[in-house]
C-alpha cells in the first residue's frame, strides 16, 4: 500500500507501524465522573466497519508523524490522508 | 527428434547436459524440454498419485507434469519446471516422485489401487484411530505422494531486492504487450515491459505466420531493438510478475542467473522486484487447455500449441508421426506448421462435425479420440469416428487443443470475478480490475494477432491519457485475424479415466465423485478433489474441472462460476522473498561504542533486542560462566564494577511543558520534579497494565532525560508520540530519540565515588552532600568532555551512570578502566547485573511481562490518585484490585544448593499440579553468591501477607520439584543505605 503523506507525498505502507481505530484520539478525561466507564469503552470497544476505516499509521522509518488513514477495509482504497494533531484539534483536544 | 531446420536455436553451438545421469547433446536457445524432446525422451516425470508415466504438457510455465530436481548440492532446486528451464553446458535434472527409476517405479502399484485412492480418500479411508495419522498415515502418504524433496544444504547463492518505479508497467511482451510497449515508449513514459520468458516475443516466437512483411519473431525483434534503445523504457525480460498488490505495487522475480551454471562473481541468482506502478496492462496472452479421454495422460500427448511451439521455435518433435485433435480452428493452425516443418499428421480429429477442411491431411469431422495405448510413451490412439465406427491410428504423438482461457491470473489479484464469455468458450476478466490496470490482447480473449496489435496500441494509448499524455499510436501492420471458432468440448464420455488435472491425479470420474457427495461448489470441488493445487494452480485444468461439474449439476458454466487466483502466480522461491536477510544478516546487529575494547578482553556476548551486550568477561582458569558472574558480582559489592549500559533506551523530552507531559505518561507524579534530580517512573498502558520503567532526569526546567529498557525503547518513543500529537497536540513539548547519542557506563560499588573523582573535572563537586542520591548534572570529564552524571542504581550499591557522547564512548571505557585499576575495578556484564538486580529485588522485562500491573510488583501506591495519567484509571479495575491478587516476592530454596527453576509455578504441599492449585510463579531466579544460595522472585497470590511461608516451586518442564520459603525481595540492604552511603 501506498499512504500519501501530507508532508512528505506518496510512502510505502512499509514505512509505517500500524495502531489502530482512530477514535483512540478521543481519551477520556480521567479525573472525571465515571471516568471508569469511560475508559472501559476507550479500551476496548471498537467498531470493526467493512467499509471506511479512520485509523492511525505512526510513521516510524520517516518524519515520525501519527497520521490519520482513512481507508477502505474491503478494497484499501485510501481516500484521505490527515496529520493525527490535526485531527486531534479539530476533535477539541489541546494541552 | 531434431527436425533438420528452422528453430530459434544456435545449431553451431552444443550444450552438453545431463537428465538422470543420462548425457544428452542440446543447442543454445532450447529448454530442458525442448532439448529432452530432440534427444527422443518423452517420459520425464511421475505423477503425483497414481505414479503414471508423463511428459511433457506445455511449452510454459504453466507446465503440471515435467517437474524435475536441477542441479545438485546446495543449488539443488526441486519441482522446477523443464519447459522453463535454459539449457547450460553442464546443466544437471533429475526425475522425481520415481523410485527406483523413472522408467520403473515401485508406487505405480497405486495406479492398480486408484479406486480406492479417488477424490477425498483421505479424509474417509484414514479417519481412524486417530492418533494413527500423525504417526502412520502422514508419513506414509507424504513418502508415496509427492513432488520434489528439497536439499538440506544452505543456498550458497545471493537474492537481491529491488524497487523500481514507472508510469507504465507492461506484463507479457507478446503482440499486444510490444505494441502497448511502443506506443506508451513513443510517448515518453517511464515504461516497464516484463516477461518472463528469456526471449521477448510472446506466442510470436511460435508462430509462422507474418506481419507486415516479416516473420512473426522478426517482427518482434525488430520492435524489441527499437524499444531497447528508448531510455524511458526497461525491457526485463526473464521477470515473472507474480502479483497484483494495493495501489500499483506489483511483486516481480527476475531470474538473473538462472539460466547459467552458476551466479556470475558478485550477481545475485534472482531479484524480487517492487515495481510501483501508475498504470499497468495485462498482456498475458493465453493458455491452452486439454480435452479430457480415456488415458489422456500418456507421454507424448501434448497441448497442441505446445505441440506447435516445439516445432517452430525448437525445431523440436516428440515423434515423426503424430495426429492433432481439436474442438477449434486453432487445432487446424497447429496441424498446418507442422506439416510445414516436415512432420507427418496422420489425421487432424475434430471433434466439430461441421469442422472445416485442412488440405494435404485427412479431416476426421465429428471424432472424438477413445483411448490410446503406450505405457512409457504413446504408441496409438484410438478414434471413434462421426459415423460411429472406430480406427487406430499409430502416432508417436497427439497434440490437443480444448480451445484457449485468457491467462488473466492477475486480474483476479483483487478479487476480480471473471465473466463466462459464450463466444470465444472462456472466462474473461471483467472491469472489476486491480485499480490501474487494463487487458489486452488474447488475456482480454482478443484471440487474432490483429486484435492483440490493435488492443496493446489502445490500452496504451488510454493509459497514456490517464497519466495526462497524448499519444499517437503507430500504424499497425498487416496481420493475420482469423476469427477463433470454437465448438465447445470438454471430455469424452467413457468408463475409463480420463485425466482433467495432470499435476494432482485428478480424473473425470473423480469430479463425478464430488458431485455424487455434495461437494458441488467450485471451491467445494477444488479443496475436495486438489482440483488446482500445487505448482501449476490449475492453469491447464481448472477450466475442464468447472465444466465437467457444470455438466453434472445441469447448470451453464456461467452459473457455475470459477474460482480466482491468487498470488504468486507462479512459485517464488523463499529465498527471494528473504532476499539479503540471512543468516547474519537476518537483521540488523547494533554494536556499543565500547564493543570492540569488551572484545578485547574477551567478553562472551548477548543479543538484546538487535544490540549485542556483553554478558561476561571470562577469565583464565574460570570453569564455568557462573564462576565469572559470581566473581563479578563480589567484586562489586566489594569495590567498583563497570557495565556498559549504552543500550538502554534514551528519550530528550524537551519543552515548557516536559515535566507536565511526563506527569501525564508515567503513572507516578513527575510535576513537581525538581532540576537535578532524578525519578524512577512506571510506565502504564491505558489498561491499567505496567508497560515499562526507567528514569527521568530533569537538567533543566525544560529539559528532561527519559530512560526506557533496552528491550522497549522503540515502542516506548512510539508511545510517547502518540500522547503528544494524538491526545495533547497543543503541549508545548518535543521528543527525540538519543539511544545512540550518548555512551553510558554504570559505576558501582563502594569505590565508585573514589573512582569517579579521578574522571571528573576540577569543579564539579560528586561529594554525597553535593551529589546525593537520585541527583543529576550535566559536567565535564577527562579535561573538557562534556558528560552527563546520575547517581542512580540498578544494582543497590553506591552507584553512578556517567554518559558521554557516543564518540568518545571507547575512550572514556579505557580511561574508565585505567582509573579503576587502583580499586580492582571489575568489568561486569548482562549477568551479573541480572543478578545484582535479583538480589536487590528490582523488576525488570521478566516482571514487567505484559501480565502485571503496578500492584503486582509491589508499586501499587505509587499510581497516584491526585492526577489524570495514562493506564491510571483502568488499573483501578476491581478485577486487578481482588485482595489475593499477585504480589512481588522472594523465594529461598530450603536447599541452598537447590536451583529455583525460572517458570516455576508455586504449589502448596501436597496439592497436586492442577490450573486450579496455581498460586503464582517464579519471574526471575539465580545464584547468589552474596547470600551463598539460590534465590528468586516472583509473583504470588496475597504475597506481601505470606512471609515466612512454605511453598514448592514446581517445573512440569524440567520436572524439578523444590521447596522454597517466602521472603522479601529485597534479599540485600532492603533499607537501601548502601546506594545512600
Amino acid at each position: 500500500m501506498i499512504i500519501n503523506h501530507p508532508l512528505l507525498g506518496p510512502c510505502d505502507a512499509q514505512e509505517f507501524i500500524y495502531k489502530g481505530d482512530a477514535r483512540l484520539i478521543d481519551r477520556p478525561d480521567g479525573m472525571s465522573d465515571g471516568a471508569e466507564a469511560a475508559f472501559y469503552d476507550y479500551a476496548y470497544l471498537r467498531d470493526n466497519p467493512a467499509g471506511e476505516h479512520r485509523e492511525l499509521w505512526f510513521h516510524e522509518q520517516g518524519d515520525r508523524s501519527w497520521l490519520v488513514v482513512t481507508r477502505n477495509t474491503l478494497t484499501h482504497e485510501i481516500t484521505s490522508v490527515e496529520l493525527a494533531r490535526d485531527v486531534a484539534r479539530s476533535r477539541g483536544r489541546s494541552a | 527428434m531434431r527436425l533438420p531446420s528452422g528453430g530459434q536455436i544456435d545449431r553451431t553451438q552444443k550444450l552438453s547436459f545431463r537428465f538422470d545421469g543420462q548425457y544428452y547433446k542440446g543447442h543454445p536457445g532450447d529448454t530442458l524440454a525442448s532439448a529432452l524432446m530432440a534427444n527422443g525422451v518423452r517420459l520425464m516425470g511421475r505423477s503425483f498419485k497414481y505414479h503414471r508415466p508423463r511428459g511433457v504438457l506445455t511449452a510454459g510455465s504453466a507446465e503440471p507434469n515435467a517437474l524435475v530436481a536441477l542441479r545438485t548440492g546446495g543449488r539443488q532446486e526441486p519441482n522446477t519446471r523443464a519447459t522453463t528451464i535454459e539449457l547450460f553446458d553442464g546443466l544437471q535434472a533429475f526425475s522425481q516422485n520415481a523410485w527406483p527409476s523413472l522408467r520403473f517405479d515401485a508406487l505405480a502399484i497405486n495406479d492398480r489401487l486408484s479406486n480406492f485412492l479417488t477424490a477425498g480418500f483421505y479424509y474417509k479411508t484414514f479417519m481412524w484411530p486417530a492418533a494413527f495419522w500423525e504417526k502412520l498415515y502422514e508419513p506414509l502418504i507424504r513418502r508415496a505422494a509427492g513432488l520434489g524433496a528439497i536439499t538440506t544444504k544452505p543456498d550458497p547463492d545471493a537474492y537481491d531486492k529491488g524497487f523500481v518505479h514507472c508510469d507504465i508497467l507492461i506484463i507479457g511482451a507478446g503482440p499486444a504487450g510490444l505494441m502497448a510497449a511502443l506506443t506508451a515508449g513513443r510517448a515518453g513514459a517511464r515504461v516497464i515491459l516484463a516477461d518472463e520468458d528469456s526471449r521477448m516475443g510472446g506466442q510470436l516466437n511460435s508462430e509462422r505466420f507474418a506481419i507486415a512483411d516479416m516473420t512473426a519473431p522478426d517482427w518482434a525483434a525488430q520492435i524489441l531493438a527499437e524499444l531497447s534503445t528508448r531510455p524511458n523504457v526497461r525491457l526485463m525480460s526473464r521477470t515473472t510478475v507474480f502479483g497484483a498488490f494495493d495501489h500499483g505495487i506489483y511483486g516481480a522475480v527476475e531470474r538473473v542467473s538462472d539460466h547459467l551454471p552458476r551466479p556470475a562473481q558478485g550477481k545475485p541468482r534472482q531479484i524480487l522486484w517492487r515495481i510501483y506502478s501508475r498504470r499497468a496492462i495485462l498482456a498475458t496472452g493465453a493458455l491452452e487447455r486439454p480435452i479430457a479421454f480415456a488415458n489422456n495422460d500418456r507421454p507424448g500427448i501434448l497441448n497442441a500449441g505446445a505441440l506447435r511451439s516445439y516445432a517452430n521455435r525448437w525445431a523440436a518433435a516428440p515423434a515423426d508421426t503424430v495426429a492433432v485433435f481439436t474442438n477449434n480452428d486453432d487445432g487446424h493452425r497447429t496441424a498446418a506448421d507442422l506439416m510445414a516443418q516436415g512432420i507427418t499428421v496422420a489425421a487432424l480429429i475434430d471433434t466439430r462435425a461441421d469442422a472445416p477442411t485442412l488440405p494435404g491431411v485427412e479431416c476426421l469431422a465429428g471424432a472424438q479420440v477413445i483411448d490410446t495405448t503406450g505405457r512409457l510413451g504413446l504408441n496409438s490412439v484410438t478414434v471413434r469416428l462421426a459415423n460411429g465406427r472406430t480406427r487406430k491410428l499409430k502416432v508417436g504423438a497427439l497434440g490437443v487443443s480444448g480451445g484457449w482461457n485468457p491467462n488473466l491470473a492477475l486480474s483476479c489479484h483483487q478479487r476480480g470475478r471473471p465473466r463466462w464469455d459464450d463466444t470465444i468458450a472462456a472466462f474473461v476478466p471483467t472491469a472489476d480490475l486491480p485499480p490501474g490496470m487494463s487487458v489486452a490482447g488474447a488475456a482480454e480473449g482478443q484471440f487474432s494477432t490483429h486484435a492483440a496489435l490493435s488492443t496493446g496500441a489502445a490500452r496504451a494509448t488510454q493509459a497514456l491519457a490517464d497519466l495526462g499524455r497524448i499519444a499517437t499510436p503507430p500504424d499497425l501492420p498487416q496481420t493475420e485475424d482469423t476469427p477463433s471458432r470454437i465448438t465447445p468440448f470438454w471430455h469424452v464420455t467413457g468408463d475409463k479415466r480420463a485425466w482433467l488435472d495432470f499435476q494432482n491425479d485428478v480424473t473425470v470420474k473423480d469430479v463425478k465423485l464430488a458431485h455424487q457427495e455434495g461437494f458441488r461448489a467450485v471451491e467445494h470441488l477444488k479443496r475436495y478433489t486438489t482440483l488446482g493445487m500445487a505448482t501449476d494452480q490449475g492453469k491447464s485444468s481448472n477450466m475442464g474441472g468447472l465444466a465437467v461439474m457444470a455438466e453434472l449439476t445441469g447448470q451453464s458454466i456461467a452459473q457455475t462460476g470459477t474460482t480466482i487466483f491468487r498470488p504468486p502466480y507462479t512459485p517464488v522461491a523463499l529465498g527471494a522473498l528473504a532476499g539479503r536477510s540471512t543468516g547474519q544478516d537476518f537483521r540488523p546487529r547494533r554494536l556499543t561504542p565500547s564493543h570492540t575494547w569488551a572484545t578485547e578482553q574477551g567478553a562472551v556476548f548477548v543479543e538484546v533486542g538487535l544490540w549485542m551486550r556483553a554478558q561476561y568477561f571470562p577469565r583464565a582458569g574460570e570453569k564455568t560462566w557462573r564462576e565469572t558472574v559470581d566473581r563479578e558480582v563480589l567484586a562489586t559489592r566489594a569495590s567498583v564494577g563497570v557495565c556498559d549500559v549504552t543500550t538502554l533506551g534514551k528519550i530528550d523530552v524537551q519543552g515548557r511543558d516536559a515535566a507536565e507531559f511526563l506527569n501525564r505518561i508515567y503513572c507516578n507524579g513527575f510535576a513537581k520534579l525538581a532540576v537535578g534530580r532524578v525519578r524512577y517512573g512506571l510506565m502504564l498502558r491505558e489498561d491499567g497494565i505496567a508497560f515499562d520503567d526507567g528514569t527521568a532526569a530533569r537538567l533543566a526546567e525544560d529539559h528532561v532525560v527519559v530512560t526506557t529498557t533496552t528491550a522497549n525503547a522503540v515502542a516506548v518513543y512510539r508511545h510517547m508520540e502518540f500522547a503528544r500529537q494524538c491526545l495533547w497536540p497543543d503541549m508545548d513539548v518535543q521528543l527525540i530519540s538519543t539511544t545512540e547519542a550518548w555512551a553510558q557506563y554504570a559505576i558501582a560499588g563502594p569505590n565508585s565515588r573514589k573512582l569517579l573523582q579521578k574522571l571528573v573535572d576540577p569543579g564539579f563537586d560528586i561529594s554525597n552532600d553535593a551529589f546525593p542520591f537520585m541527583a543529576c548534572t550535566e559536567i565535564t570529564v577527562c579535561n573538557g568532555c562534556p558528560a552527563r552524571l546520575f547517581r542512580i542504581s540498578f544494582s543497590g550499591e553506591l552507584a553512578y551512570e556517567l554518559a558521554v557522547p557516543t564518540r568518545y564512548g571507547d575512550a572514556l571505557m579505557r580511561r574508565i578502566m585505567a582509573a579503576g585499576a587502583e580499586f580492582d575495578l571489575t568489568p561486569y556484564g548482562t549477568e551479573a547485573l541480572g543478578v545484582m538486580r535479583i538480589e536487590k529485588g528490582h523488576a525488570a522485562g521478566n516482571e514487567l511481562n505484559g501480565q502485571t500491573t503496578a500492584l503486582n510488583l509491589g508499586m501499587g501506591r505509587m499510581v497516584s490518585t491526585k492526577k489524570d495519567s495514562i493506564g491510571a484509571v483502568l488499573s483501578r479495575r476491581e478485577g486487578l484490585n481482588t485482595p489475593d491478587a499477585l504480589r512481588l516476592v522472594g523465594f529461598r530454596p530450603k536447599n541452598p544448593k537447590a536451583r529455583i527453576p525460572a517458570g516455576a509455578h508455586l504449589l502448596a504441599k501436597g496439592a497436586q499440579m492442577l490450573a486450579a492449585n496455581d498460586q503464582g510463579y517464579v519471574t526471575s531466579a539465580c545464584y547468589s553468591p552474596c547470600l551463598q544460595t539460590h534465590i528468586a522472585i516472583g509473583f504470588l497470590k496475597d504475597g506481601a501477607a505470606r512471609m515466612g511461608e512454605s511453598l514448592r516451586a514446581v517445573s512440569p518442564l524440567t520436572g524439578e520439584d523444590i521447596e522454597v520459603e517466602i521472603v522479601s525481595a529485597h534479599f540485600i540492604d532492603p533499607e537501601g543505605e548502601r546506594l545512600r552511603a
